[in-house]
């Protein structure tokens, strides 16, 4: 926000890291404990973020180079702690001195992300570069913060595995992944997501035509897209059989709805100065739609397309609850959860998320080609 | 108010008999136009004036067949006014400049030219024409929202000229703009109706601008909405904006106010 | 034109004839489906019993068949009156009951959904580093399709001894936060600068400007999001209650209907979702109707964005 809230962070930072200093990092087998100062290693991270603390408090200028210089220090602690919480004698063994540097880590990313926020560059791009920046930070700290704790707290892989160790599921079984990713993405959420919408859209279209159909079908389209239509993944799976046909009549019905909403919704979004306009050149009616009303309806269209990713993803996976061939990405969810084998199941979370992920970002790119002239996306200092 | 009916009627553009128009709101039946008769010929400069409610946009929106009255008769081109709407006969700018934002300034001004079907080579070389005329040459491939408002109005101007159409309906289309802006406008405006000896409909509610402008003044009063009088001014055709300090130009002035007063009661 | 009859706009038929036509249409070929999904097992049956058969005979048949691929409508309802109707609602076997076990959880989860998504949203808009921080990995966390994690969730919370309401209401509550942290974000940015300035000259602090014109500003929003969330929530529980089995909920019906094959009770189970779910969303509107009249001091207001 301001000066004032990164430097008590920082403020707070050197103080738990003076605490750290003081208070015993892990306890051996036997009675005695360990403190920082007995392990190089220790000691250089704590050093790290007594450096990190400083720096950031004396440099109150809100510029480049002291921004970096504190985010730089804060990633070097950060892969300090992650290599020494792996040692014998902090896995699972870390005591009140580890944890309050932990606690004192955080509150150098804070000051680091901060800092960051601070800066205003003119230059498009490296602003682009920071904004991507800071979020990449915390996500790394998140990271970090889960590996520490259920390393150093030896937290049971059943209740929540470390990411390194869901890391090492991953790499370990790549064919089964990439298996499931094809049954499920590649044979059902994408061919689903695509006839769900275009369907829906071309529904959309013809109801917005004929105003009886289109003033019938927006409250039931409205009243359905509130239903839990995952329910009927049962008995699409009846229906269509276990492999993927039912998946994607799960993901066309669970798209269908929205993109038909949103799009008749959009197709009404034109100012009546612009159809006034259309009409004065006698424009037919494709015509305006192709002109006029389409290009308006686009940022509803995407409101839909995006909501879509994630139902469709949703909606493949639960489906695959109800029966499917031993391979996808819901099927092994279920199985690894009976088995017990906690850390495969987090990979397959692991492989969905980066999927819904790049598939949204696809689409929020997408969305700005096109709609760019939208006024939540316009720049106008070009 | 019937000098036109010496006229040859061929001669007229724009026919307009006993012309009404009622609105049906909630709260009962709206009068927008009583018996408006009105006829103006090719090459007049004709602007409606009066407070707002007077019916003023509402007698254009019948002209141009964005609106259907309840009763009388109006020709346009000697047609019906939607034959004359399909026929793409006439160019229509409205209050607010209506700029497709997914448009750069220069497919703005082809969007007519694209609907009535011009060959690609013509549409080129009339946006190219008619984005110079409103002094925005080298804006062509900025986005509308990149531009101010004056410079927005000009483009929906050289949009609605590019198709040439030799009858143009002005609604208030400098209402919103700075006075210097205006004045600018309103100099480029005159100039372009004596080069091109285009017939202009135009919606104002500034006396100093439907005076400038204006071949004749329809004065215009509401509830019902209807013409109070009609106003010939004969100022030289080559004016500039001095002329408004002239005693001439503020006889007219005078007269148009006077009319605006006599039909507006202050009671309402 | 030159008549002097007033002018009518051509009247329009009614929403409620179009609704209704749609709903009778979807009714029709619900029928229709029905004789086409059931029509193979029931010839089936006539000819391993060699019977003649007719057309009538076949649809009724198929409109009345046990274990239907697609129930009629009418059996549905019959369904309906005899897990609603017939049975206690103490009883394990009514909907009612189940329906108040799924709605327990997405009520709780609702309500902490809300106040997380509110918490994040004041959090970003007052926030700098928040701001610049937190909103992409909100997005990512939607992308993570949560109702899969839902059965490791509540295993993973069995195991520790935690069952009943709260995974589930959790895995509602994740649902929920995001359009409400949405919507919040954009109703507390919605305020013309030029108020927030007005409030400025004032030289109102930051929580006055909160109170007096950020949060009622974001009202019309909030609730815009509120309806989208109950939504969500009712579906997060339904999922929820899938992997466990056998006992209580909405959801746990659905599987039990898929496992025993009885088609009917699964429509059944839909359709109180449905109904539960609609209810839910214009109960948030009435209440919405009632803070909009207070903040407008008494006049109904109409809000569009």
């Amino acid at each position: 926000m301001n000066i004032n809230s990164f430097r008590s962070a920082s403020g707070i930072a050197l103080l738990l890291a003076f605490l750290a200093l003081l208070l015993p990092w892990s306890q051996t087998l036997g009675e005695a404990t360990i403190n920082a100062w007995q392990q190089l290693e220790w000691l250089a991270l704590v050093v790290t973020v007594a450096i990190c603390a400083l720096v950031s408090m004396a440099l109150q200028k809100q510029e480049q180079r002291a921004a970096w210089l504190v985010t730089a220090l804060t990633l070097l602690a950060l892969w300090q702690a992650m290599n020494i919480v792996h040692q014998v004698d902090l896995a699972g063994r870390a005591e009140l001195g580890f944890w309050s540097l932990v606690v004192a880590l955080g509150f150098c990313v804070w000051a680091a992300m901060s800092f960051l926020a601070a800066i205003k560059l003119f230059q498009g791009k490296a602003q682009a570069f920071i904004n991507l920046f800071i979020p990449v930070l915390l996500g790394v700290w998140l990271i970090a913060l889960w590996e520490l704790f259920t390393v150093g707290l030896a937290i049971p892989h059943v209740l929540l595995p470390a990411p390194s160790i869901v890391g090492e599921a991953i790499m370990s079984s790549l064919p089964t992944l990439a298996a499931d990713f094809k049954q499920t993405v590649i044979k059902a959420v994408v061919p689903g997501f695509l006839l769900g919408n275009l369907v829906g859209f071309i529904v959309a279209v013809l109801a917005d035509k004929i105003p009886f159909l289109r003033r019938g079908l927006l409250p039931v389209g409205n009243l359905v897209s509130a239903i839990p239509i995952v329910g009927i993944a049962p008995i699409m799976v009846m229906w269509f059989g276990f492999d993927w046909q039912s998946k994607v009549a799960v993901v066309v019905i669970m798209t269908f709805f929205p993109m038909l909403v949103n799009t008749i919704t959009g197709l009404g979004e034109s100012h009546a100065i612009e159809k006034d306009l259309m009409r004065s050149y006698g424009a037919t009616y494709w015509q305006s739609l192709f002109k006029l009303r389409l290009p308006n309806a686009m940022p509803f269209v995407f409101n839909a397309l995006k909501i879509n990713s994630t139902l469709a993803l949703i909606g493949a996976i639960v489906a695959e609850f109800f029966g499917t061939p031993i391979v996808g990405m819901g099927f092994r969810i279920s199985t690894e959860v009976g088995r017990m084998n906690i850390e495969m199941v987090w990979a397959s979370i692991a492989v969905a998320a980066l999927v819904g992920s790049l598939f949204y970002g696809l689409l929020a790119l997408l969305e700005r080609r096109v709609t760019f002239w939208h006024a939540s996306l316009r720049k106008v200092h070009h | 108010m019937n000098s036109a009916t010496a006229d040859n009627p061929i001669d007229h553009v724009v026919e307009v008999n006993e012309v009404c128009l009622d609105f049906h709101t909630k709260d009962g039946v709206v009068s927008a136009l009583s018996d408006i008769d009105l006829n103006i010929k090719a090459g007049e400069f004709v602007s409606f004036i009066g407070p707002s409610g007077c019916g003023k946009t509402t007698l254009m929106r019948v002209l141009a067949d964005l609106e259907k009255p309840t009763s009388g008769s109006v020709l346009v081109n000697g047609t019906s006014p939607e034959e004359a709407r399909k026929n793409r006969a006439y160019g229509y700018v409205f209050q607010a400049p209506a700029l497709l934002p997914w448009r750069t300034v220069q497919d703005n001004v082809l969007l007519p030219l694209e609907i009535m079907g011009y060959d690609k080579h013509r549409q080129q070389k009339l946006a190219h024409e008619y984005l110079q005329l409103v002094n925005l040459s080298g804006f062509e491939n900025k986005y509308p929202w990149q531009l101010s408002g004056g410079m927005q109005q000009r483009v929906s101007i050289a949009r609605a000229l590019s198709v040439e159409p030799q009858l143009l309906f002005m609604d208030e289309p400098f209402g919103a703009l700075d006075e210097i802006t205006r004045d600018h406008l309103n100099d480029q405006l005159l100039r372009l109706w004596q080069q091109t000896q285009k017939t202009v409909v135009f919606v104002t509610h500034s006396i100093p601008e439907a005076v400038f402008l204006s071949s004749r003044i329809v004065v215009m009063s509401p509830r019902p909405g209807r013409i109070i009088d009609i106003i010939d001014s004969d100022l030289p055709v080559d004016r500039t904006l001095d002329i408004r300090e002239s005693p001439e130009f503020l006889a007219i002035a005078h007269r148009v106010r006077a009319g605006l007063a006599a039909g507006h009661s202050y009671d309402d | 034109m030159t008549t002097k009859a007033p002018y009518t706009a051509p009247r329009k038929p009614s929403t409620m004839l179009a609704v209704l036509t749609v709903v009778m249409a979807i009714i029709v070929v619900w029928y229709a489906g029905a004789i086409h999904l059931n029509s193979p097992q029931i010839i089936d049956r006539y000819e391993k019993k060699e019977l003649d058969w007719s057309f009538t005979q076949l649809a009724v048949d198929s409109w009345n068949m046990k274990r239907a691929v697609l129930p009629s409508p009418h059996q549905v309802l019959v369904e309906l009156k005899k897990t609603i109707i017939d049975k206690k609602v103490t009883s394990k076997r009514s909907l009612v009951y189940h329906a108040s076990v799924t709605l327990s959880s997405t009520l709780l989860g609702f309500v902490l959904g809300a106040g997380l998504g509110i918490a994040f949203a004041v959090g970003i808009v007052y926030v700098q580093t928040l701001d610049k921080s937190l909103m992409p990995w909100i997005i990512t966390s939607q992308t993570i399709p949560i109702l899969a994690l839902a059965p490791m969730i509540i295993v993973v919370f069995g195991a520790l001894g935690i069952t009943g309401v709260l995974p589930k209401s959790l895995i509602s509550m994740y649902l929920c936060f995001f359009p409400v942290t949405v919507g919040m974000v954009k109703g507390l940015r919605s305020p013309q600068p030029m108020l927030v300035d007005l409030l400025n000259t004032y030289s109102a602090s930051k929580w006055q400007v909160f109170w007096r014109l950020r949060l009622p500003s974001a009202v019309p929003f909030l609730f815009a999001s509120l309806k989208v969330a109950i939504a969500l929530s009712l579906v997060g529980a339904i999922v929820a209650e899938l992997p466990t089995g056998g006992q209580a909920g909405l959801g746990s019906r659905l599987l039990s209907g898929s496992y025993y094959g009885q088609t009917n009770l699964i429509w059944a189970a839909l359709i109180v979702a449905a109904v539960v779910s609609a209810s839910l969303v214009s109960l948030v509107g009435v209440v919405e109707r009632k803070v909009c009249l207070r903040l407008a001091g008494g006049q109904e207001v109409s809000h569009e964005h």
